[in-house]
């Protein structure tokens, strides 16, 4: 392993864990203007230590494992939340010569994999925690994940057919001429809906549902354990931002600007969206939900692979 | 579907709108003459206090937070304490609707926070202001039929003096 390997692989989660900090402000921020008020704006210059400050006060609360619930894996579930959207950036390429596996030949199954095992943190977080909010919340998730993890691969299908590989280098590759967001536009919309889904973000936070469930899976959890969730799941944001940067936006690709300018330009016009829908839109019933993923966007997701074969043995022919 | 996209549009057009917080430390909102805060206890236009110790502001206080003892000097009343527990006070103002002499009043200061709850205890001496408040003419023994030094009976505003029972002159 060469050296500046070793500090692409020191420094990653760092950036991604000190973003996914600075990513609580913002969105408090940009919330509060859509809101017609402040939001945060007292610790620091415009607030911005207010994610600092937030984070030595969590840091010092008391970390209470209730009684009556499942030690080991309640310990072991915010562990996985983390682990796993850590792990999924191992593969995103900022640019071509960033980022610590963006050459891995199957890096898009390696992220759907990663992405499936993060179900499990949310599932066993509410299963673990013995108290029937957090297990009605998991419960949810795991109904959740069902329904769109389904089409949220086959979604992503017709990117790896036009690119012709798994390999996210390759994808952005074949990006060149065109943004696989015009071609792609179906399955674009659809691997939006299953990535707000996939970090059960408003308006798809049933698992989490705070004004029906108290707070979801995490109702048990306190201190720097509920902290490691909630900083999963700003992680998760910038995950599926940078995914759809990659796969969807061109990634590194655009004029002028120096390429990782560009994959933060896109990735942070992704998360800004992403805030946008969490202030405006509600959250649907969970069955609502799954009848959308079931009934719309699988069959839409279905006909966009089609589509894209079809035109692809077309043009092959 | 197209509502949807009209709803992130509508919310995204927020950004411009004007925000409605009032900043507060740096930014005071105003408040009106009449504001319901910090009780005082005003003088008269002479310098005199006003409170002559009825009792009624404690009477007609909910929560009994007003605590007074009368005392005599030259003929007037006067409290000897007065006392306003500010953590018990409910700021209902029937304390100065109840005064019949405009002495004791609310005005428009709300930034009385303390650390320790003893301090919230308002003695005289912290409630007694040097002005007249809300009604700078009004002097409750220029006006009432009670002889007090330099003022005898009937020498009142708008008060007649006293006939005398014993003449026979009409």
């Amino acid at each position: 392993m060469t050296y500046s390997a070793f500090f692409t692989i020191i420094l990653t989660p760092l950036v991604i864990l000190g973003l996914a900090t600075v990513l609580t402000w913002v969105e408090r921020r940009l919330l509060g203007l859509w809101q017609d008020r402040y939001g945060p704006n007292r610790v620091g210059p415009g607030g911005m230590f207010q994610a600092v400050a937030d984070g030595t006060k969590i840091l010092f609360k008391q970390d209470w494992i209730p009684p009556f619930a499942d030690r080991g894996v309640f310990i072991l579930a915010p562990a996985i939340g983390m682990m796993t959207v850590l792990l999924s950036f191992a593969v995103i390429p900022v640019t071509m010569g960033m980022g610590i596996a963006g050459d891995m030949n199957v890096g898009l199954l390696f992220v759907l994999g990663m992405m499936g095992l993060g179900v499990y943190a949310v599932v066993l977080a509410g299963w673990s925690s013995n108290s029937k909010y957090a297990l009605l919340g998991g419960m949810r998730a795991a109904a959740q994940m069902i329904s769109y993890e389904v089409f949220m691969g086959l979604s992503l299908l017709g990117v790896v057919m036009m690119a012709g590989s798994f390999n996210l280098h390759d994808i952005v590759a074949a990006q060149a001429g065109v943004w696989f967001i015009i071609p792609q536009c179906l399955g674009f919309g659809v691997f939006m809906l299953a990535g707000i889904a996939q970090t059960h973000r408003l308006p798809f936070d049933l698992p989490e549902g705070e004004n029906e469930l108290g707070a979801g899976f995490h109702t048990e959890y306190s201190g720097m354990k509920f902290g490691m969730f909630f900083i999963a799941e700003y992680a998760g944001i910038v995950l599926v931002s940078s995914l759809v940067t990659t796969l969807y936006l061109g990634g590194w690709r655009g004029p002028f600007l120096p390429p990782a300018m560009w994959f933060a330009l896109k990735t942070g016009v992704m998360i800004i969206f992403f805030i946008l829908l969490r202030a405006s839109l509600p959250r649907p019933r969970y069955d609502q939900l799954m009848a959308l993923g079931w009934k719309i966007l699988l069959p839409l997701s279905l006909l966009n692979v089609m589509a894209t074969g079809t035109i692809l043995m077309l043009r092959a022919s | 579907m197209l509502d949807t996209l009209r709803t992130l549009f509508l919310t995204a057009l927020h950004a411009f709108h004007r925000r409605a917080t009032v900043q507060y430390p740096e930014q005071k909102p105003y408040l009106p003459p009449r504001y319901r805060g910090r009780i005082i206890l005003s003088r008269d236009p002479d310098g005199a206090e006003r409170c002559v110790a009825c009792n009624l502001c404690a009477v007609a206080c909910p929560v009994d937070c007003i605590s007074l003892q009368k005392t005599e000097a030259d003929g007037r009343w006067y409290p000897e304490y007065f006392r306003i527990n500010f953590s018990r006070c409910i700021f209902c103002g029937f304390c100065e609707e109840a005064c019949p002499t405009y002495a004791i009043q609310l005005t428009p200061d709300f930034e009385m926070g303390e650390y320790a709850r003893p301090n919230l205890v308002y003695e005289k001496d912290d409630l007694l202001i040097s002005g007249t408040g809300k009604y700078p003419d009004y002097s409750f023994y220029h006006v009432a039929g009670i002889p007090v030094p330099g003022k005898d009976r009937g020498a009142s505003e708008r008060e007649r003096p006293p006939v005398d029972l014993h003449s026979l002159l009409p």
